[in-house]
């Protein structure tokens, strides 16, 4: 029973990483259509600029924070330099231009920091914490934390504020933000940079448990994707339970399930994609696309 | 000197001309309206002065040079748009639609004692401030659309086909409140309308568009009389 509490607990963790990622997806597709798959990689870049600044002799905190507000800026330029002037052309040149991103900033962080396996500073406490009789990781617990942070700033942000109302206004409605004087270009630029900055997040949680290297996020990724489908591609609640839910399939199919062990546990979000897909193919918390004759 | 004074509009979208060389103005404090049959240019014409369209020419409102700014812009100024289809945010509370309305304002506590005053105007919107704007019925789509329309406090209301898709019995009564709206506030009106008998009935003055072109205008009870109007726009022989 405890080592499946920690299990649970483990996933949670993980899962807060990959819906820290999906909840920068989900923000970038609810207000603009596009699904940008260089996400990922615009994560791992963050988390290398991190690395380089604690690297260079800057105390960790310092090179986090610095980290996340490259990032805003960095994910703003990306929406006025590459993305504006697709803005509007098809599903497939958007497409292939995030792909096109992907691979520009994979092979950037390679050519600027290497190819080779790097280890990342913990910022979250090691050891662990008895909790009503079961042994939990502060880090699993850390990374939780910092997930329900990032949501609750999140939700005051766009429950509370002007730029928050805003922002929702330009995802349901575009040209009637227009005319209620939203400068549209100006705020999906924010969007933009708030997600890099929420998907950096997810890079510096994440590189500890792994070694940070380009392919840092590659696999995360694709458990993003699936919390994201699963939670519906519109819903940022969906996407936090979401990866909270494919953490856990991931831990638990794991350690429970003989032949999956720990070579096959991208088969668990995969089987999930596929599964929701074909069921529910809005996800449990996405609206579905409604089309008024 | 009119509020608005548009000279030798022309407007499109890329390469596509819909109106040339129309003129017209909008004398504070009075209602207008833009008839004529459908693709005359109506719609492109109140585009081209909330800046979403292309426009060339010259709009000059009070007295300044508006043609060709951004529609963040032009709102700045006071002019309200209440577009084709309403333009609700409809994922967002009837509510939230209405502070959307006055989000260039800096007076905030004037703007919410504006959201009162709408209320007052469509008690049935203050029932649904919380409810989705998609969930609203057609009329109280239309009624939130205008009242988010006044929530800017404009100085000019343009107004895109308010009865489009009400049935009568609605139609008349967001007529009755524009009608309260501009006689009681002194809101100045831009009125787009297919259905001509009923904004005659309460406009000032009127254009007739055709083709893009202005073909006819003068005050509304003339343009009600013209037996070319009457055959063509209202339906009478």
């Amino acid at each position: 029973m405890e080592r499946f509490v920690q299990l649970v607990v483990d996933g949670v963790a993980i899962g807060s990483v990959y819906g820290a990622l999906a909840l920068a997806l989900v923000l970038i597709f609810r207000s603009t259509g596009i699904v940008n798959f260089a996400q990922g990689e615009m994560a791992m870049f963050s988390t290398f600029i991190a690395w380089a600044l604690v690297e260079s002799g800057q105390p960790l905190g310092l090179a986090l924070l610095a980290a996340l507000a490259l990032s805003f800026v960095g994910g703003m330029l990306v929406e006025r330099l590459v993305i504006r002037p697709v803005e509007g052309e098809d599903q497939l040149t958007i497409l292939i231009v995030t792909l096109g991103l992907f691979i520009l900033v994979n092979s950037g962080a390679g050519w600027i920091w290497g190819f080779e396996n790097r280890a990342f500073p913990r910022a979250l406490p090691g050891g662990s914490a008895d909790v009503a009789g079961v042994r939990l990781s502060w880090e699993s617990l850390g990374i939780l934390a910092v997930l329900l942070v990032v949501v609750g700033l999140l939700f005051l942000l766009f429950q509370r504020t002007k730029l928050g109302l805003a922002m929702r206004a330009v995802a349901a409605n575009p040209a009637s933000s227009r005319l209620v004087g939203i400068s549209v270009g100006r705020t999906l630029m924010i969007g933009w940079g708030l997600a890099a900055l929420i998907g950096a997040v997810a890079g510096v949680l994440v590189a500890p448990l792994l070694f940070l290297d380009v392919n840092l996020m590659g696999g995360v990724l694709v458990y993003s994707f699936a919390a994201a489908t699963l939670g519906g591609f519109d819903s940022p609640k969906g996407a936090v339970i979401g990866g909270w839910i494919i953490g856990v399939a991931e831990t638990l199919a794991g350690s429970y399930i003989g032949f999956i062990g720990s070579d096959l546990t991208i088969l668990v979000p995969l089987v999930i994609i596929l599964g929701v897909l074909l069921v529910r193919p809005t996800g449990l918390y996405g609206s579905p696309e409604v089309v008024r004759a | 000197m009119s509020l608005l004074e548009v000279e030798g509009l022309e407007a499109g979208y890329g390469p596509v001309t819909v109106v040339r060389d129309v003129s017209f103005s909008v004398d504070e404090g009075k209602v207008v309206t833009i008839l004529g049959a459908n693709g005359a240019g109506k719609t492109t014409t109140l585009r081209a002065l909330s800046g979403v369209a292309r426009a060339s020419g010259s709009v000059r409102f009070d007295g300044r040079e508006i043609s060709g700014r951004s529609p963040e812009a032009i709102v700045r100024r006071g002019i309200a748009h209440v577009p084709e289809g309403r333009g609700n945010f409809a994922s967002l509370t009837v509510e939230e639609n209405l502070r959307l309305g006055a989000y260039v304002r800096k007076d905030g506590k004037a703007a919410r004692e504006d959201m009162e005053r709408c209320f007052e105007h469509f008690p049935r919107l203050r029932e649904r401030r919380e409810q989705a704007a998609g969930n609203l019925s057609g009329g109280e789509q239309q009624m939130l659309a205008i009242a988010r329309g006044l929530m800017l406090r404009p100085r000019l209301l343009l107004l895109d086909e308010p009865s489009h898709g009400l049935s009568p019995l609605i139609t008349r009564e967001v007529f009755k409140i524009l009608e309260t709206i501009a006689r009681e506030e002194g809101t100045t009106l831009l009125v787009v309308e297919q259905n001509a008998n009923l904004v005659l009935r309460f406009a000032d003055h009127a254009y007739v568009l055709e083709t893009g072109r202005v073909v006819l205008d003068g005050s509304a009870e003339e343009i009600g009389n013209d037996e070319g109007v009457r055959r063509s726009y209202l339906g009478m022989v």
